[in-house]
């Protein structure tokens, strides 16, 4: 397959514009010595039909979770997405685009970030958001280090309930500005408030929790939030979007940066990823937030318009003294959340996080009923429960793999200390009867 | 053409998707949840139908320009077609409905496909390890940083400068500072290639790393830089390239072969994975040897006929995001890849380098072209004599569009006054960059002739220019209707 339009006429007639006989003259300023003197060792060129074959062939290669009834969560979730998304992040003139410097000609991007920034405001009940990140991750890890910046402290405490992996790169971005990262103690499922306590001091720039937690607890934000404040330390707070049509809003709670991953708004699983870090704040730290903000304006002639703003904080202005290197954002993932949020609506989130919830419980009942399964801890939790298991997960997940089903996540992985423990999804798309056979299956059911 | 926000197109009780029954015994939510922990009000999120919903949204792309849509010569950026089989692979149920933390023995396919393109990006580079995961172009720089800081740490040598020339990307300087270091300038010579004596000045014991772009952001190809690379590597420091430019080099040289130990390339230009009208894109990062083991992990390897993440790295950087990859991006760049080959990678690079000169060729006798020397992908150019019209670059850009045409770049790099960066790509045919041509000669008469035309430009856009000094001084960043 080629995409260069050239013919051969046409080749030789630019050639001799430029009065040269052949393309290798168009690098005779790379020195001999650095040369390739052979073929570059990739496979192909393949026709379409041949590139199609061997696409499906690989993604043929994979189970999906259409094959297998998934109850993986874990930061990833199985929620449906409506046809019409699709549809809207297929018009290339969105997808093709590259980022709106030219305001002019790109008002459908721009106007899209305004909504999503919108949105993401009423869900988390803060004054203002970016127009994305990363991931959730990322995000997460760029708030630490606004905090920092906005505190001129240098240490963040962490609750252990937050995302492994979070953590881990929480702690990868604090190795650049030797940031010092501390991580607090969980218990009963939920962080550890005491222990949270004597750690705080006036050093503290952050506290992050995560809201539903890693564990799928629900978290006492306020308390965290009041704790915080006393020594003028930020709270931090990773929210799951789709818990906050029912939960109450980290802002509610008196957070000061929220931030979180967006995929269960219409974004596929897609093996981790492209997905959708969010990032909304208190208005009075606007000015530190890293990444693309989008605001309202008038043009020439008086009518509403809307332009990349607030770009003195930016790498291309300020260079070194940025507030973050961040150059980009997930656009077309945040115009895919923007569209699913439009297409649920009041209601519809709402519904979505309740269904989530009964699903979640209803599993959860007969699960711990079953010979051997116990529940880790009691605490109020959303979409995800820890179990305690008779035998290793490890051996249960081979067992329901063998009879269709993708089962828990092993906490042992993450958390020594929680061996024999299983974190489970259950997300509005899975049925009554995807819970009764994994029930079964967990009972010893077995084919 | 205005659109109203979808928050104003909500009425009252309006529903767009509805989810199913609920097929399981429910609870009063109250009984699940104490009442303290639930939301009290409601989010204001529209009230829309499906119609409405993709009534708005199509209407908003109309308002939008893209790659599909017409030239977009955007210097730096590689604004090349993307191929349309490339978003169909990302979109296939067996890649996108896959779950990360899914067993490795079910997700065989997509391992294999990562590992595969883990490869060909090392072939292209001439690096011996690639890792996918890097989110975006300055994140892999993020990424190649650290591991460079932690590649150091590791050998006990404490350095603390990386040296960035003052024609780079504004992320090379922001990275360094976010990785750590201190950002120390060196400039650039007549002929647009770093400062020979100016770069022995600053390189010393104290260099972590110099990071490039090769071919600069000027379009040039770094003439000495196998020169650069000893005096870098003599003092102990290491080279960083900025893969902005890759699309001008593949197969017929490497950073490998140019001396870089670390680079980052952006599968959202080279390997023409669409921009996403700002995201998301992929910033992989390819190492030397000696590098390899401060990778973030995971990392896809194969052992026998089966593919794995491998975890067990303990002097990785460890994670700079969550799971493995922008996994639909690298599908796409893998799809794209294969459809080339290692024949087509090289014509591609000759192609792009081709345009780039024709264009240049076609304007040099209205622009002025500030290095008189062979351009590589893009090139650097801009007007003369219109100060006295009071006619700016900007202007003239703003009348591109109405001709129809994205801008290229301007005022960037830095080093240039009143600069303008064209970068055409390999996909675009001999006829449109005459018309394009064409179209600028007829902007500069306009320019000089009736310079309030150009001034007051664009006139057939939705918009017309934007107020953002007050955006910015008294910022509305969300609707509050």
């Amino acid at each position: 397959m080629k995409f260069i339009p050239h013919t051969g006429e046409e080749r030789q007639q630019m050639l001799k514009e430029l009065g040269i006989n052949d393309l290798e003259e168009l690098f005779a300023e790379i020195p001999e010595e650095i040369r390739l003197k052979r073929e570059l060792n990739v496979p192909g060129p393949l026709s379409e039909l041949e590139v199609a074959r061997k696409l499906n062939s690989l993604a043929g290669k994979n189970k999906t979770v259409d094959q297998l009834a998934a109850f993986l969560g874990a930061g990833v979730y199985d929620h449906y997405i409506p046809s019409a998304v699709q549809h809207i992040i297929s018009r290339s003139e969105f997808y093709t685009a590259y980022t709106p410097y030219q305001p002019e000609i790109s008002q459908g991007v721009l106007q899209s970030i305004f909504e999503f920034q919108t949105m993401i405001c009423q869900l988390t009940g803060m004054d203002v958001a970016n127009a994305s990140m990363y991931d959730g991750a990322s995000a997460t890890a760029e708030a630490a280090l606004m905090a920092c910046a906005a505190t001129r402290r240098s240490k963040v405490l962490v609750s252990k309930t937050v995302h492994p992996q979070y953590r881990e790169v929480l702690r990868t971005y604090a190795s650049g500005p030797e940031l010092q990262v501390i991580e607090v103690d969980f218990t009963q499922g939920c962080t550890d408030l005491e222990k949270l306590k004597q750690f705080l001091d006036k050093d503290v720039a952050a506290v992050i929790i995560q809201q539903p937690n890693f564990f799928g607890s629900l978290e006492d934000l306020t308390a965290a939030a009041k704790a915080a404040h006393q020594v003028k330390a930020l709270l931090v707070t990773c929210a799951d979007p789709v818990s906050l049509g029912l939960i109450a809003s980290p802002g509610s709670c008196g957070a000061d940066i929220v931030t979180g991953e967006g995929q269960g708004l219409g974004i596929p699983m897609s093996y981790g990823g492209p997905h959708l870090g969010y990032m909304a704040c208190a208005a009075k730290l606007m000015r530190r937030m890293p990444g693309r903000i989008v605001g309202e304006t008038k043009d020439n002639q008086g009518r509403r318009g809307y332009v990349l703003t607030l770009q003195a904080r930016e790498q291309h202005i300020r260079r070194e003294k940025a507030t973050s290197n961040i150059c980009s954002n997930q656009a077309l993932c945040a115009l895919a959340a923007t569209v699913h949020l439009s297409l649920l609506g009041r209601k519809g989130l709402r519904s979505v996080a309740e269904q989530c919830l009964q699903k979640a419980y209803y599993a959860y009942e007969q699960i711990i009923k079953l010979p051997g399964y116990q529940p880790a801890w009691a605490v109020p939790f959303f979409k995800e429960f820890v179990i305690k298991t008779p035998q290793p997960p490890e051996e249960i997940n081979r067992r329901l793999l063998d009879n269709g089903i993708i089962g828990g996540l092993d906490l042992e992985r993450y958390y020594p200390q929680l061996k024999n423990h299983m974190l489970l999804c259950v997300t509005e798309t899975r049925t009554k009867e995807d819970i009764h056979r994994l029930v079964a299956l967990l009972g010893g059911d077995v084919k | 053409m205005s659109e109203p926000l979808i928050f104003e197109l909500s009425r009252p009780g309006r529903r767009g998707i509805l989810p199913p029954e609920n097929d399981v015994p429910c609870k009063e939510v109250e009984q699940l949840i104490p009442a303290g922990m639930l939301r009290q009000d409601e989010p204001q999120l529209p009230e829309v139908s499906e119609l409405d919903v993709v009534r708005h949204y199509t209407r908003l792309s109309r308002m939008n320009y893209g790659v599909d849509v017409g030239f977009y010569p955007l210097g730096s950026c590689t604004m090349k077609y993307n191929p349309k089989i490339c978003e169909d692979a990302a979109n296939l149920p067996g890649f996108t409905r896959l779950h990360p933390y899914q067993p490795e023995e079910t997700v065989q396919g997509a391992l294999e496909l990562m590992y595969h393109t883990q490869n060909y990006l090392a072939e292209i580079t001439g690096m011996d390890a690639v890792t996918l995961q890097p989110a975006a172009g300055a994140h892999g720089e993020l990424t190649g940083l650290l591991i460079i800081k932690a590649y150091l740490k590791h050998r006990g040598e404490k350095r603390t400068k990386v040296i960035v020339p003052d024609s780079a990307h504004g992320t090379n300087p922001a990275t360094a500072t976010l990785a750590g270091f201190k950002v120390v300038q060196v400039k650039s010579d007549l002929r647009g290639n770093v400062d020979i004596e100016a770069l022995r000045e600053v390189v010393d014991e104290d260099t972590a790393a110099l990071m490039l772009t090769n071919p600069s952001t000027l379009g040039l190809f770094e003439e000495n830089i196998v020169q650069i690379a000893e005096i870098v590597h003599n003092a102990g420091g290491l080279l960083y390239y900025d893969g902005a430019n890759m699309n001008a080099i593949m197969g017929i040289t490497s950073p490998g072969r140019m001396g870089f130990d670390v680079v980052h390339l952006n599968l959202h230009k080279t390997f023409a994975t669409p921009h996403g009208g700002g995201g998301p894109g992929s910033g992989p990062v390819g190492v030397k040897a000696e590098l390899e083991p401060f990778l973030p992990k995971p990392v896809v390897v194969k052992e026998n006929d089966t593919y794995r993440l491998d975890y067990n790295r303990p002097l990785s950087i460890g994670r700079v995001r969550g799971f493995y990859a922008s996994f639909g991006v690298v599908v796409k760049a893998y799809t794209y890849l294969i459809s080339q080959g290692g024949s087509g990678l090289k014509s591609i690079s000759e192609h792009a380098v081709l345009n780039a000169n024709y264009l240049m060729h076609r304007l040099a006798g209205h622009l002025n072209i500030p290095f008189d020397r062979r351009c590589m992908h893009e090139f650097v150019c801009r007007p003369r004599g219109l100060k006295g019209k009071g006619v700016r670059t900007l202007d003239l850009a703003k009348r591109m569009l109405d001709y129809g045409y994205h801008p290229p770049t301007i005022y960037f790099p830095l080093i240039v006054e009143e600069v303008m960066m064209m970068e055409p790509t390999e996909t675009e045919s001999k006829e449109t960059l005459d018309d394009f041509a064409r179209s600028v000669i007829k902007i500069l008469q306009e320019a000089a002739e009736d310079p309030e035309q150009v001034k007051t430009a664009p006139h057939s856009t939705p918009v017309g220019r934007l107020d953002e000094v007050t955006a910015a001084r008294k910022p509305v960043l969300r609707y509050n209707g």
